[in-house]
């Protein structure tokens, strides 16, 4: 068929577009309290395999008043930050080294390579057998945990810095420890903060186990205590206590991550 | 001072151990605050040979000298590159400073030497900005800046205007000649655009497509200062056909193997 006609040109992209959702993503969250308190209240899930959540706030609300809560949480974020920094800072300083000099590679590669596949947890009897039952064989394992993520990571971003900046710093005078902190340093940063965030998770993990092997405090120790006598409104505030930590420890990378790396944001 | 590259050679070896040729007995000599530009076609090793006298590559045979009074601490060469090479993390004033505090410069002598360039090359207002907020020229004139702020004896710059539009070209081109007039320092200018270096150079070298091999020296003979008007004169066309007569069977040899 042919002839004149007059077709108005339509967005056909349209169905490509991603808006926001932001109420969506609002009731999605308040959706599943709703649900889990409607469900309780009804009765069809009995208070001990599921106790309500304003049975777990109230219950949240008392243990924060009586000091409870936080001699727990005191004692895993000491274990936490200790470790993640020991872990972090060890992490960072063995990436650069095996990452910008090629003999620091050479013998820091294949030790990596055969260490890391180790899940870390499998270390902590024999880290207790070294370092005691106390402290430090917790602060240790969480370290381990941090400290390959990191090394991996930092190697990665040292790898990747621009040759080009790298030869621009050395035709303007710079020696090798300038180069590494002027240019390896700043230039690795967004890889060291995903490091860092991966991390974070790892060093929780290992933090609830450890706790949940050897501790008499912490909060993968009340996580396990209240399971054993069958808390579980305990066991729930001790669940949702972690899962903030994990939020807020996220959330504070990323506010260093703006701070430290302004020129990726802007 | 006065620069004098002595059959200067460059081989390449790839991972498979096959030689290829980059440049060949290169000699030439570029006096005090003269003003030369390298020309030759794509892939010609005209970087190669920037890069040896700025130290940055090692020469397979000959050698670079640099002759003549020099100050205490003053640096051979500072290097303006093609693509910037600014320092993403640091601001304008940080960047131009980077070279003073490899230098060992006092903080008080650093200060005052970044605003004098900042001022030189119009940078000022933007001295907090980085280097992703600045467009194209504006960049380059921090690469500049940041080269002329540790007062090298020789100024090398590796086809610092080619990643820039055309109409900025033009306008950094006459920038980069009065920023000279008032710095007096000695240029080496790679490129590969026949009318920018006939504009700016006292000379042009030009160069052989791989391996890069010298071809003439043509002087230009165009009063100075320099201005656009001389396009148009008799010296300046003259100086461009015998610079193309020079390089255009080499240029149509390079676009025939597909590396131009």
């Amino acid at each position: 068929m042919s002839g004149s006609s007059r077709v108005a040109v339509q967005d056909r992209a349209a169905f490509l577009r991603r808006p926001e959702h932001r109420l969506l993503r609002v009731a999605a969250l308040a959706g599943l309290v709703v649900v889990w308190e409607a469900l309780t209240r009804v009765g069809w899930i009995p208070a001990l395999f599921l106790p309500s959540p304003v049975g777990v706030l109230t219950e949240l609300g008392e243990m924060a008043a009586s000091g409870q809560l936080f001699v727990h949480l005191g004692a895993s974020l000491r274990r936490l930050l200790l470790g993640f920094a020991a872990g972090g800072g060890a992490g960072v300083a063995v990436g650069v080294m095996t990452g910008f000099f090629s003999r620091a590679d050479a013998v820091g590669q294949p030790l990596i390579a055969a260490t890391f596949p180790i899940p870390k947890i499998a270390l902590l009897p024999l880290l207790i057998l070294w370092l005691g039952i106390g402290e430090p064989s917790k602060v240790a394992v969480i370290a381990l945990g941090v400290f390959f993520p990191m090394a991996i990571n930092t190697y990665a971003g040292v790898r990747e810095a621009d040759p080009l900046l790298v030869r621009a710093a050395v035709a303007f005078g710079a020696g090798r420890w300038s180069v590494i902190r002027k240019v390896i340093v700043p230039s690795a940063l967004p890889m060291i903060f995903a490091g860092l965030k991966l991390g974070a998770g790892t060093a929780l993990l290992l933090l609830v186990a450890a706790e949940m092997i050897a501790a008499d405090s912490g909060i993968g120790f009340l996580v396990l205590h209240a399971g054993n006598i069958m808390d579980t409104t305990k066991l729930m505030v001790g669940i949702v206590v972690l899962s903030l930590l994990g939020l807020l420890s996220h959330w504070a990378l990323a506010c260093c991550e703006r701070l430290a790396v302004p020129w990726r944001h802007t | 001072m006065r620069v004098i590259v002595d059959r200067l050679s460059k081989t390449y070896r790839d991972r498979t151990g096959r030689e290829l040729a980059a440049l060949v007995d290169i000699a030439l000599r570029v006096e005090p605050e003269e003003f030369v530009a390298v020309l030759g076609p794509s892939g010609c090793g005209k970087s190669t040979l920037l890069g040896i006298m700025a130290g940055l590559l090692p020469a397979t045979a000959g050698q670079v000298f640099f002759e003549g009074e020099r100050r205490d601490g003053q640096p051979l060469t500072a290097t303006v590159f093609q693509e910037f090479a600014l320092f993403p993390w640091r601001s304008v004033r940080r960047n131009v400073e980077f070279g003073l505090e490899e230098l060992g410069a006092a903080p008080e002598e650093r200060k005052e030497c970044v605003a004098r360039f900042i001022a030189m090359t119009g940078l000022e207002g933007f001295e907090d900005k980085f280097p992703h907020q600045l467009s194209g020229g504006m960049r380059q004139r921090v690469g500049i800046a940041r080269a002329l702020a540790v007062d090298p004896a020789v100024l090398l710059m590796d086809e610092p205007f080619s990643a820039l539009d055309a109409q900025t070209r033009t306008l950094m081109m006459e920038e980069l000649l009065g920023i000279w007039e008032r710095a007096r320092t000695s240029i080496v200018y790679v490129t590969h655009n026949i009318q920018e270096a006939v504009y700016m150079a006292d000379r042009v070298v030009v160069l052989s497509r791989r391996p890069g091999r010298v071809l003439d020296v043509v002087p230009i003979e165009l009063k100075r200062p320099r201005h656009e008007g001389q396009m148009g004169e008799p010296a300046f066309v003259h100086a461009q056909e015998r610079i193309w007569g020079l390089i255009k069977t080499q240029a149509q040899a390079a676009l025939r193997e597909g590396r131009a």
